[in-house]
């Protein structure tokens, strides 16, 4: 029932009757701030640990206890401020969100409303149309709430205090996304910054990466923002973009049909593929944000934000240039090898171990071709590698000097994953070093003449098919390691 | 034994250190004599065994090296005490053992204080004669059926009574200075950030601190020196170099201005209360001090806006008492109803009053009406201070508008018992030192306080003047024991 028009690849509009509707997407993203300890107390941040074992007084809030903020987590949001091209605000202040709940042991959230950390910055997508901007409106620092588990006992709620007071930086886009296919690219680009500069790991299923989505639609070409309703909570990006598809044809339907759309907060059921509504904007909790008298407002000053600039490394967009620049390497190619920062350093150590004759253009293929297959494959992270980015690169040599042959490298390859061995030595132990001595292949090859007289005849009076007939049997006579281009010279001259 | 308990804490550190007295005698005299008072209701937990025990391992191994050596000391119940129970004089934390110390406390007991026990306390020291306390009203010695001030009512009755011979309190509001008017006794609230908040009960934490309560001057100097300190843990504290109170103690004021703020003098203020203020401008005439008056222009504004601010911190500060997680739960069909039920039987009248105030003034749509002007007004208040400081060296003013009043005479008009704190808190809205000794009675032969406000970090100047003045007044409680009769 859905008419999804594709004019390129990544638009994505909803039409119905003669309306042609865009969609208005806004993100909230929740990423946890790598760091050993909390926002505002020493325990540990470290996932998968026992309930209610990582929990100090502070976190518990227990009586007259205070918060202390972590320096470190301040250092990760100005980095994370300055990855995103933001603005660092040198004052900002840490307010109370108050409500109830059981995992929020304080009675409030301790976050930042009015002056958060970071301010308006933005980041780049590539699409297959081209790049695209997306403004971030800010960056602020807040603690995480504990965790109720419902399903446990059938008669109470438990309540897990570990993440209690974990930092979280908020993410604010600004509604510039249009596609889920641009969400998509949004949330893996700032996924990598942040892997870039290690402020966040972007662990969805642990929970590291989180996001509320702000949904409108509106038909293409008006300015005005229709009605949005916001999606809290989504972990992972295909059930970001499950949710946004059935959000905006939900609203199509209900502006097809004379009807408003009520501005509300709803939930994504990831079972039934649909929304629903959590509490209308009537219902809307008030937090009775105020600035916490426990904390004073936090300064930091320009030497210490130049200071973080300093240490920030090259950031995927610049790496890509440089790879482009200096390597050759195509800009599809290399969007694909900046995209995680594992990767990127995986091809620069293969690059560099190649040393001075290198091909890039194999080292490109070979990684993104059979060894992404086989990451694939074990369902690993290039970081796991079994074949080290040394060995890789020792194979890549050997193919360029002509020691084996593209097709004995691949059969190498195969035995080189069963504990990063060396392919050198593999070459060497099975005896799979490329024959590239001419009087030995031209020794082979007279021997294959003489036994195909006929068909040699046949070859000089003109059936030149029959020259592929006589490379496949040299390669068979020499067991696959004759070197083919001597093989190619050497019958040409004898025929 | 009795003379024990009526020494200062200058006088008794001095016994011990010359060895005339033990901290078991000492700790003995003061258990004793609290066996005897508990019709004061000065104590809602008594750590008497303990106490006694610590004493005698004090005297086996004496180290008349610390500034309070083997001294046993009774502190409001507002400080988490680690394995003693703190209630904070709520039903709410009735159950409620910590397993850590405040930092404050723990100064104490680095330099040899021995706790007593646990001091009644206005409700989450909310309230201005510790009549809000789960734990029943305490007792002014002064007098039977008079209120001995509050929130550290149950601390001004135990140093009045003599059952402890220095205290500490807390003071958000007035709550250290006008109980020690009510019971004749001296109490300092030091600037802001210079004692710990870490392990306080808090009310209301950007008005919150606490302070020495004592006999005379001299021991809130000796006190205030072993309590204050930078402490990394509470991110308000203030790393600011401190004097040695007590050794740069001092009676030569001559030439320090004294402001005399025409503000203070409110409408409907009682003859006798004006009468006793100007007796005290003799008083630091006589010391040799300079008069001027000062004006303060934002006074009246101070109680409306402590009474949005106070409330505000609180009924955020307060939301953590859920049943949750330690103290009181009433159980309940579901968490909301949990809730309901715990933080309504957990929580006197007086302290939902507040937590409904504070709620109401930071709703959207008040928010900037009542929370943001009352933020704006404080600086205003802030300002006056700054102002007049550059004219003064501190302001004397009276501590309350009126001796300590009957058991009950207020409780039932939280307004009149609110305007008791009128002298009192501005200077936690500007966050500075502010004194309150005793320099007099009135007409019920009930004590009267004067109330000195200094510079932010000059408690040795507000201390200096207090010292000089308390020798030219001369002041004497006459406690009867009567309780004991």
């Amino acid at each position: 029932m859905d008419e999804i028009m594709s004019k390129n690849n990544s638009e994505y509009l909803i039409e119905r009757n003669d309306n042609v509707y865009e969609v208005v997407i806004g993100l909230e993203v929740h990423a946890q701030v790598t760091s050993n300890s909390k926002l505002f107390s020493s325990s540990s941040t470290k996932f998968g640990a026992e309930p209610n074992t990582q929990v100090s007084l502070v976190d518990a809030a227990f009586p007259g206890m205070l918060p202390v903020i972590n320096e470190f987590c301040v250092r990760q949001a100005i980095k994370t401020g300055i990855g995103l091209k933001a603005k660092i605000n040198n004052k900002s202040v840490f307010d109370r969100k108050n409500y109830f709940y059981a995992d929020l042991p304080q009675g409030y959230q301790i976050s930042q409303y009015k002056y958060p950390i970071v301010g308006e910055g933005n980041v780049i997508l590539d699409m297959p149309e081209g790049q695209k901007q997306v403004g971030i409106e800010r960056l602020h620092l807040e603690q995480d709430a504990g965790k109720s588990i419902h399903d446990i006992d059938p008669s109470n709620t438990l309540v897990d205090l570990n993440r209690s007071g974990v930092a979280l930086m908020e993410i604010v886009s600004k509604p510039d996304l249009r596609s889920p296919d641009e969400v998509n690219a949004y949330i893996k680009k700032l996924r990598s910054i942040m892997r870039y500069l290690g402020t966040c790991d972007g662990n969805m299923q642990e929970g590291s990466l989180r996001a509320d989505v702000n949904v409108s639609v509106r038909i293409k070409g008006s300015t005005d923002l229709g009605t949005r309703c916001e999606i809290k909570n989504v972990n992972s990006i295909k059930f970001m973009q499950m949710a946004i598809i059935y959000e905006a044809n939900r609203q199509v339907d209900l502006i097809e049909e004379g009807q408003e759309i009520d501005q509300e907060t709803r939930l994504f059921d990831t079972k039934k593929n649909e929304t629903r509504s959590m509490r209308s904007k009537e219902d809307a909790h008030d937090y009775r944000y105020f600035p916490d008298p426990d904390l004073l407002p936090l300064e930091v000053t320009d030497e210490f934000i130049d200071k973080l600039k300093s240490e920030i490394p090259e950031l995927p967009d610049d790496k890509k240039k440089r790879f482009i620049d200096e390597f050759k390497v195509s800009p599809y190619d290399a969007t694909i090898l900046v995209s995680d920062i594992d990767t990127a350093k995986y091809f620069e150590e293969v690059v560099a171990k190649m040393g001075k004759n290198r091909d890039m253009k194999l080292a490109v293929n070979w990684i993104t071709g059979e060894l992404f297959a086989v990451l694939n494959e074990k369902n690993i992270e290039i970081a796991q590698s079994p074949i080290s980015a040394k060995n890789l690169a020792k194979l890549i040599n050997l193919i360029k000097n002509g020691t084996i042959s593209g097709k004995i490298a691949k059969t190498i390859f195969e035995l080189m994953l069963d504990g990063d061995i060396d392919p050198q030595i593999i070459v060497e132990e099975k005896g799979l070093k490329q024959e590239s001595d001419p009087k030995a292949l031209e020794a082979l090859i007279d021997k294959i003449i003489n036994d195909n007289r006929e068909k040699a005849i046949e070859y000089k009076q003109g059936k030149e098919k029959l020259f592929g007939f006589f490379v496949g049997q040299a390669m068979k006579a020499s067991g696959g390691k004759a070197n083919p281009q001597l093989i190619n010279e050497i019958l040409k001259k004898k025929l | 034994m009795s003379e024990i308990t009526s020494l200062t804490l200058y006088e008794l550190i001095k016994n011990i250190k010359e060895k005339k007295i033990s901290s078991n005698e000492a700790a003995k005299s003061f258990v004793d004599r609290a066996e005897k008072s508990k019709k004061i209701n000065a104590y809602v937990t008594e750590n008497f065994e303990n106490c006694l025990k610590l004493s005698k391992e004090f005297d086996d191994k004496p180290n008349f090296d610390l500034k309070l050596p083997g001294i046993p000391i009774a502190v409001k119940d507002l400080f988490c005490t680690n394995e003693v129970r703190t209630t904070a004089g709520s039903n709410i934390l009735n159950n409620f053992v910590p397993t850590y110390e405040s930092t404050v406390t723990q100064n104490i007991w680095n330099e040899g204080g021995i706790l007593l026990g646990k001091l009644n306390c206005d409700e989450f020291a909310m309230g201005s004669s510790n009549e809000t306390s789960f734990f029943g009203n305490v007792q002014n010695p002064i007098a039977e059926d008079l209120v001995p001030g509050g929130s550290s009512g149950g601390s001004s009755a135990a140093l009045a009574a003599n059952l402890t011979p220095v205290t500490i309190g807390t003071d958000t509001g007035g709550s250290i200075r006008q109980p020690a008017s009510f019971t004749g006794t001296v109490g300092l609230k030091p600037t802001y950030g210079s004692c710990s908040r870490y392990g306080i009960v808090a009310f209301a934490s950007s008005l919150d601190q606490a302070g020495p309560m004592s006999k005379d001057v001299k021991d809130s100097s000796i006190l205030l020196e072993v309590i204050s300190s930078f402490d990394k843990k509470d991110s308000t504290s203030i790393d600011f170099k401190r004097n040695n109170y007590s050794s740069e103690l001092t009676r030569n004021i001559k030439g320090l201005k004294i402001g005399i703020p025409k503000e203070y003098r409110v409408d409907g203020m009682p003859d006798e209360i004006e009468k006793f203020w100007k007796k005290g401008i003799e008083y630091a005439k006589d010391c040799g001090a300079e008069i001027i008056d000062i004006s303060l222009p934002h006074t009246s504004y101070a109680l409306p806006t402590y009474y949005i601010v106070a409330p505000a911190e609180a009924s955020s500060n307060l939301a953590r008492y859920d049943g949750v997680k330690y103290g009181l739960r009433s159980s309940g069909k579901n968490l909301i109803d949990m809730y309901e039920k715990t933080r309504s039987e957990g929580f006197g009248e007086e302290v939902k009053r507040r937590v409904m105030i504070g709620t109401y003034v930071l709703s959207s749509g008040y928010y900037d009406a009542y929370y943001l002007k009352a933020q704006k007004v404080r600086q205003l208040i802030k300002q006056d201070f700054d102002q007049a400081y550059n004219k003064v060296d501190a302001i004397l003013t009276p501590s309350t508008p009126s001796s300590a009043f009957k058991i009950g005479e207020k409780s039932n008009d939280p307004v009149s018992m609110y305007l008791n704190d009128i002298f009192t808190v501005p200077v936690n809205l500007a966050g500075l030192p502010g004194i309150s000794i005793p320099a007099g009675v009135d007409k019920n032969n009930y004590p009267l306080g004067l109330q000195i406000i200094g510079k932010p970090f000059d408690e040795q100047t507000v201390l200096n003047i207090a010292y000089s003045m308390e020798e030219k007044i001369n002041y004497k409680n006459n406690i009867t024991d009567w309780w004991m009769k």
